[in-house]
């Protein structure tokens, strides 16, 4: 997954070094600029069973500012912010991975360093009694939850 | 015994003929007695759903995971560029006009049209606004959910949007959409039983031909369909998968 560029941010940015799942690190530039969600809409994605996207719809490119093909093929991760604990990515893995949804507030960054809160549900798919993928589906979370996630976050860090 | 077909609920009142001019039609091409049953009621036809009492419906998707699951139910196909939306509308005299402005005590006017609740109760989530905390105002029809606005008995009112688009101007004009959904990938769909299976590639073929002939065209057209696509099993998955998590 490659670095942020410079010239890809909208604003001022700060930097930071991630440590992803499996030993990756990636540097992500991000800003204060929230992008809030889009009333109605639905983001939806696909994943195998490592976490890398199959699929993604319309409201996802939009939301995240990558192409549909900078996004096929690149880890669940690309989306991940700085301010986001890790240990609530490790409680979703853990999740899923025991057949079990998993649901929770989180805050994505965009490729253009800016952010928005989704509530997220992850579940597995099943066929045929064994797990092949993941599905995502993210919806508008109320503020309430979202000034919740950021106290708990933060405590997390 | 003819095979049982049943159509989901919530079809539109403008359509209801359309749906015995297609069965009539079905039969004739297919060389099979079919027997159309409406039901008024979603509980009413999944009992009979239950009860393996079914062999072709047309589907809300609310119902697709029991149906494929535990009923042993494949997908058909589905009316091309059709997909069930849902809109949030209030009174067009209301102070209302993000779903943040509400508050819990709200009265919500539904149908019980499942997958259009809830796709209205996760739009109204966004105002933490949940069944614990609002009052469920149950009606027949949308247009019995538009009276509940109009007469400011509710505060919000959940319409499928195709039938909100259906209202009256007289009527739409005393209201005002909030919200409207655009999800695109949750719609109705055919789909056949394990009793009927074994003519599931004649069906198939006559449902996707239909558009190439004058008689399929006017029995669309009675429908209010263009034409219909095939739907893959992993299509149908996909959007099982979807509603499920939805629906946690």
């Amino acid at each position: 997954m490659r670095d942020f560029k410079p010239e890809d941010v909208i604003g001022d940015y700060k930097e930071a070094l991630l440590a992803l799942y499996g030993g990756l690190s990636r540097l992500v530039l991000y800003t204060d600029i929230e992008i809030p969600y889009p009333d109605g809409k639905l983001i939806v994605s696909t994943t195998d069973k490592n976490g890398i996207i199959t699929h993604v719809n319309k409201a996802f490119v939009e939301m995240s500012g990558y192409t549909e093909d900078e996004l096929i093929g690149s880890p669940h991760s690309i989306l991940r912010h700085p301010d986001m604990p890790s240990v609530a990515f490790k409680d979703l893995w853990d999740t899923v991975n025991k057949g079990e949804y998993w649901q929770g507030i989180v805050k994505n960054l965009r490729k253009d360093g800016g952010y928005y809160w989704v509530k997220a549900t992850v579940i597995p798919n099943i066929r045929n009694n064994e797990v092949v993928s993941y599905t995502s589906v993210r919806r508008k979370p109320s503020r309430t939850k979202v000034e919740d996630a950021k106290r708990l976050y933060a405590t997390l860090k | 015994m003819p095979y049982q077909f049943t159509v989901s609920p919530d079809f539109s009142p403008d359509h209801l003929s359309g749906w015995y001019i297609f069965n009539t039609w079905l039969q004739k091409q297919l060389g099979e007695a079919v027997h159309l049953e409406m039901y008024d009621c979603f509980q009413t036809q999944k009992a009979v759903i239950e009860s393996n009492g079914i062999d072709l419906i047309y589907a809300n998707p609310f119902d697709a995971a029991m149906l494929v699951r535990k009923k042993g139910f494949r997908p058909l196909a589905r009316p091309v560029g059709v997909s069930d939306e849902a809109i949030i509308a209030v009174n067009a005299e209301s102070l209302i006009y993000d779903v943040a402005d509400l508050s819990s005590g709200i009265k919500i006017a539904v149908t019980d049209d499942p997958d259009i609740r809830l796709m209205g109760m996760i739009m109204l989530e966004a105002g933490d606004l949940n069944l614990n905390n609002t009052i469920i105002i149950s009606c027949d029809a949308y247009i019995l959910v538009a009276k509940q606005l109009l007469k400011g008995n509710a505060d919000v009112g959940v319409f499928l949007a195709e039938a909100y688009d259906g209202l009256s101007n007289i009527v739409k004009s005393k209201l005002r959409v909030i919200v409207r959904s655009e999800i695109s990938v949750i719609h109705h769909g055919l789909m056949i039983g394990p009793k009927l299976a074994h003519r599931k590639m004649d069906i198939l073929e006559l449902l996707v031909g239909m558009k190439n002939n004058d008689k399929g065209q006017d029995v669309l057209k009675s429908l209010g369909f263009r034409a219909w696509d095939k739907v893959e099993d992993e299509e149908m998955e996909f959007m099982i998968d979807l509603m499920d998590a939805l629906s946690v």
